[in-house]
């Protein structure tokens, strides 16, 4: 038996753990920032930090208090009572008439005003105002005071912005863009990958030289020229400028030249001795494709998978172009720059919003991270 | 069964001609074996059969048909490879089966022969486990039953036990000889290991650079070789080679001299290249030289290294004229490292090659 020495912890062993830790930290930190934000009560989202999130937070604030109205007679006295806070969260902890000084009274004491009237203000926000002569003034007295919050978690912020920004809509148009974008280069390219790895025809190693080539194509560039095309063609057929079929032949052109580079990698590295196998048992090459390399090629398809859907769902540029901005066709980017417009400093709908986009994409990664196992091919040949 | 007829098969990779016209016959129920040093073009003849590679001149002809434009499926061939190339998704049965499938064979059928194979190879309980579940050994038969359940004409073996371990290498052998008597096939089979040529073939075929060097039965090849290259590569350990000049001829025996010392004379038919002065070499097994007393010694020499295996003993000597011999003989032999010894044997066991390094032919007996 083997016993193995317990591994010393060398420095750089120390170093490229911390190094991991301090990077994974960098990346995942303002995920979790924007997931907890999008949680929060509006309120609190305005004055505190997603990092204060878990614990009560103090606000200033302030009320008004009732009017000469509200007053009573009670044994030979004026009186007005009631409650500056409009929610019963919250707990004062000190106050005072003016905002320079708010720690001067604390709750439950009493201060004196210079008409000689005695104001109290309890924890909970009731206050009562007493005095010897009767209240003339018309408008409340404001009280700043500084209070403690409760943390308050809620969907209220995904509820807005599914119902009322119209987010939810946007939300199924990217699906809309996205499940045959991601499908459709991913079917022609699994049938271009075979033929460039298993099938011999002359200029095979030209075309996929080309195929290559068209990688280093920049996207920002063939554009425009793109969409006029897209646009003489389509009017040929009578079709419209924007639709969706448009967007999904751009992502799918864009798509294909990484997926056929990626797919006939993986398949040319599958052992010959399978193929020949399998051509030598009958199987023309269609058969070999479908029952030998399609199965074995799993994981390049997921991980190709993956990274077309989540090119496709962030994208904003090629659905700017090619899809219009009303509300049937405006994609969830699209939506959220616009949101950035019109309701920059409402945070708790970016939050959710953004989040709402991001949720799909890791749904969709740890939903395929499954196939990314390594050695399908094990046991068939030896090694 | 069938027999397989190959006339001067050319094949080119490129530019490069790796066979150079190949005439061979299998007989049919054959049980032929290519043999050679690597890159000698042995598998590229095994995948010209089995139609994995196309021919660039000549004819294949197997069971009567020419197969040269046949696809491999329709030539009635069926391979084994070395890396058993499981088809890694599918179980046993699924693996064995995917031919009859394709063909579209009757379920049942299918059922039967896939049943019927995995009994005689001993698989029958290994039927719904995944290749990556079996040992190399399984997985080997698994292969050979997936050629089996095709009912081939031919069966085509590309060094099916190179990836095996010594034991299980001399298991399998004896069960493919014993597979070869019952499925009364023809079987023409790749190694590049003489042991396994020698012990299962009923016919050896010896390639060398894209040609025949020579065809025959195993111990034809082993007491007869043709020329220096079979000489030296069937047997091992390998012959003993020693060059000398030829010093008479007579009609029966050619007589050379070795560092104008060791005169020997060797009974054989010295044929029309036999010219006195030429240089020719002269072979002989290690199991053909023995150790004797001083007064039969042809040769002397110290021992360098002694490999004891118990039931016989390897001497490596050098002798006066500096050149190394290889020595087997029976029994546990008292020798040690440094030891001078004398060396004897028969000249009817010692083969003499000419300066082309063909052989001087034998007399018949």
């Amino acid at each position: 038996m083997i016993i193995r020495k317990p591994k010393s912890l060398t420095f750089g062993k120390v170093f490229n753990h911390l190094a991991l830790l301090a990077l994974v930290l960098l990346w995942i930190t303002p995920t979790i920032g924007l997931l907890i934000s999008s949680f929060r009560d509006k309120e609190q989202l305005a004055y505190t930090g997603w990092w204060t999130a878990l614990s009560t937070s103090e606000q200033n604030a302030w009320g008004r208090t009732g009017t000469a109205e509200d007053q009573v007679k009670k044994d030979g006295k004026f009186l007005i009572s009631g409650t500056i806070l409009t929610s019963n969260e919250k707990t004062i902890l000190t106050y005072n008439t003016n905002f320079k000084n708010l720690s001067a009274y604390k709750s439950g004491e009493s201060m004196i005003f210079k008409d000689g009237s005695l104001f109290t203000l309890e924890s909970d926000g009731k206050y009562e105002w007493i005095s010897q002569k009767p209240f003339t003034h018309k408008r409340g007295k404001r009280i700043f005071y500084v209070a403690e919050v409760p943390p308050m978690f809620s969907l209220d912020n995904y509820r807005e912005v599914l119902a009322s920004e119209n987010v939810g809509q946007s939300f199924v148009n990217t699906f809309t863009v996205t499940i045959p974008a991601t499908i459709i280069p991913i079917m022609i390219a699994a049938f271009a990958a075979y033929a460039f790895a298993w099938m011999e025809f002359p200029g095979r190693q030209f075309l996929f030289v080309c195929v290559v080539g068209l990688l280093v194509v920049p996207l920002q560039m063939s554009l425009i020229p793109l969409l006029t095309m897209y646009n003489k063609i389509g009017a040929f057929f009578g079709t419209e400028g924007k639709s969706y079929l448009g967007i999904w032949l751009a992502h799918t052109g864009f798509g294909l030249p990484l997926a056929i580079y990626l797919l006939r990698n993986y398949m040319g590295s599958l052992p010959r001795d399978i193929i020949e196998s399998a051509r030598i048992d009958g199987a023309s090459h269609f058969q070999i494709f479908t029952k030998l390399v399609l199965p074995l090629s799993v994981p390049a398809l997921a991980s190709f998978c993956i990274f077309q859907f989540l090119w496709v769902w962030n994208d904003l540029l090629v659905a700017l172009v090619f899809l219009g901005k009303q509300d049937d066709q405006i994609v969830l980017t699209s939506k959220l720059r616009e949101l950035l417009g019109s309701r920059g400093d409402n945070w708790e709908i970016l939050t959710s919003s953004a989040f709402i986009s991001i949720i799909v994409p890791l749904f969709v990664f740890f939903a395929l991270q499954r196939y990314f196992v390594r050695g399908l091919v094990t046991g068939s040949v030896k090694a | 069964m069938a027999d397989v007829k190959m006339q001067s098969i050319y094949k080119q990779f490129g530019d490069t001609e790796v066979i150079h016209g190949v005439d061979l016959e299998v007989k049919d129920n054959e049980f032929v074996v290519f043999v050679g040093p690597s890159g000698c073009g042995k598998s590229t003849l095994l995948r010209l059969i089995a139609g994995l590679e196309d021919v660039t001149s000549g004819e294949i002809e197997i069971d009567g048909t020419q197969v040269n434009f046949l696809p491999p499926a329709k030539r009635g061939i069926a391979m084994v490879f070395q890396s058993y190339a499981l088809y890694p998704h599918m179980n046993v049965y699924q693996n064995m089966s995917f031919g009859l499938k394709l063909a579209k064979t009757d379920k049942q059928i299918v059922d039967q022969k896939v049943r019927e194979a995995a009994e005689v190879l001993q698989i029958t309980e290994l039927l719904e486990r995944k290749p990556k579940e079996l040992s190399g050994g399984q997985r080997q038969r698994v292969a050979i039953g997936r050629a089996i359940v095709r009912d081939p004409k031919v069966f085509l073996f590309d060094e099916p036990l190179s990836n095996l371990d010594a034991k299980l290498r001399v298991q399998m052998r004896i069960e493919l000889t014993k597979l070869h008597r019952e499925l009364n096939a023809t079987m023409i089979y790749v190694t590049h290991d003489q042991v396994e040529a020698m012990t299962m073939a009923d016919k050896i075929v010896v390639l060398r650079d894209g040609y025949v060097e020579q065809v025959g039965a195993p111990l034809d090849l082993y007491h007869n070789p043709a020329n220096l290259f079979v000489a030296g590569f069937i047997g091992s350990p390998s012959m003993n080679f020693m060059d000398g000049k030829i010093s008479g001829i007579s009609e029966k025996a050619v007589e050379f001299e070795i560092d104008q010392k060791l005169k020997i004379k060797i009974p054989c038919s010295p044929g029309d290249n036999a010219t006195t002065g030429n240089i020719v070499r002269f072979g002989v097994r290690p199991e053909h030289l023995e150790l004797t007393g001083e007064e039969n010694a042809k040769l002397r020499g110290e021992v360098f290294a002694v490999e004891r295996l118990g039931g016989e003993t390897y001497l490596y000597l050098r002798t006066e004229g500096d050149k190394e011999l290889t020595v087997h003989s029976p029994g546990d032999k008292m020798v040690h490292e440094g030891d001078q010894v004398s060396i004897g044997f028969s000249p009817d066991t010692c083969h003499l090659f000419d300066n082309q390094g063909q052989v001087f032919d034998k007399l018949a007996a």
